[in-house]
């Protein structure tokens, strides 16, 4: 089952874990978040994919969206505990060049 | 390993929400019993996410998709068979994440890209009467 298993803020940021296959159903909840922060003045997000070892390119499609979104605000996406695949994907697709990409959670908050 | 005696997995997936991992559960039992790296199987199952998915979407048909894997010594073969109406893959557009992002383009159209750049070698099949997507995974030396 996809699912956000985790919605927290951090200082300036709000961190979203997910957890099980990053399709479209989980990006559409990842970006319902990302636009109710958005209404409170939140435009900083880390998204910690420790929980997602699987993605496809539906889901990944989605976080461009939320990159657009943020993009008008000035806000950033930040990506921690992706899988080696999913950062290859995400990388091929180019994803990563508007995207911070840390390797912990603790790294993507003393950004 | 003669052509005669090529192992393989024959899979019939329903068009069904994330039917597309029974597919990947598959190649990760493949990809262990080839000793492929961890890496290997990744980007096969990636790979195979993704020409599902497109055979699932742009079949425009509900009936079911059919998976082969071929094993042999120093590479893997699949194949992704639908019986949808076909398309030219050559009409397919490179996608691009800066143009996708300054002109509010639709977001999505990654498959075959991601396919062609995660395989080593892809070729579509395509007429009236479905799809055939052959894709190949040699297995690295180590």
């Amino acid at each position: 089952m996809s699912k956000i298993i985790n919605t927290e803020e951090q200082n300036i940021y709000v961190i979203v874990k997910t957890e099980g296959y990053f399709n479209k159903d989980l990006g559409e909840l990842v970006i319902s978040v990302v636009e109710e922060k958005v209404q409170e003045d939140k435009f900083h997000f880390i998204l910690d994919l420790e929980q997602s070892k699987i993605v496809n390119s539906i889901g990944a499609s989605i976080l461009i969206e939320v990159i657009e979104i943020l993009q008008d605000k000035d806000g950033t996406l930040s990506l921690c505990h992706m899988a080696p695949i999913i950062e290859k994907t995400f990388s091929i697709m180019g994803l990563t060049k508007y995207c911070n990409t840390f390797a912990t959670l603790d790294e993507a908050l003393a950004q | 390993m003669s052509n005669e005696t090529k192992p393989s997995v024959e899979l019939r997936i329903p068009i069904l929400k994330d039917m597309e991992l029974v597919a990947t559960s598959t190649a990760d039992v493949i990809a262990k019993y080839m000793q492929l790296s961890e890496e290997e199987s990744g980007e096969i199952s990636m790979a195979l996410i993704e020409a599902t998915i497109n055979a699932f979407e742009h079949s425009e048909s509900q009936k079911d998709i059919f998976i082969n894997f071929t094993i042999s010594d120093d590479e893997l073969t699949i194949k992704v068979i639908d019986q949808g109406k076909g398309f030219d893959s050559k009409g397919i557009q490179i996608p691009d994440i800066d143009s996708k992002l300054k002109k509010q383009e639709r977001k999505r159209g990654w498959g075959v890209m991601l396919i062609k750049e995660l395989m080593d070698s892809v070729d579509y099949e395509s007429s009236n009467d479905g799809t055939t997507l052959t894709m190949t995974k040699k297995k690295k030396n180590e």
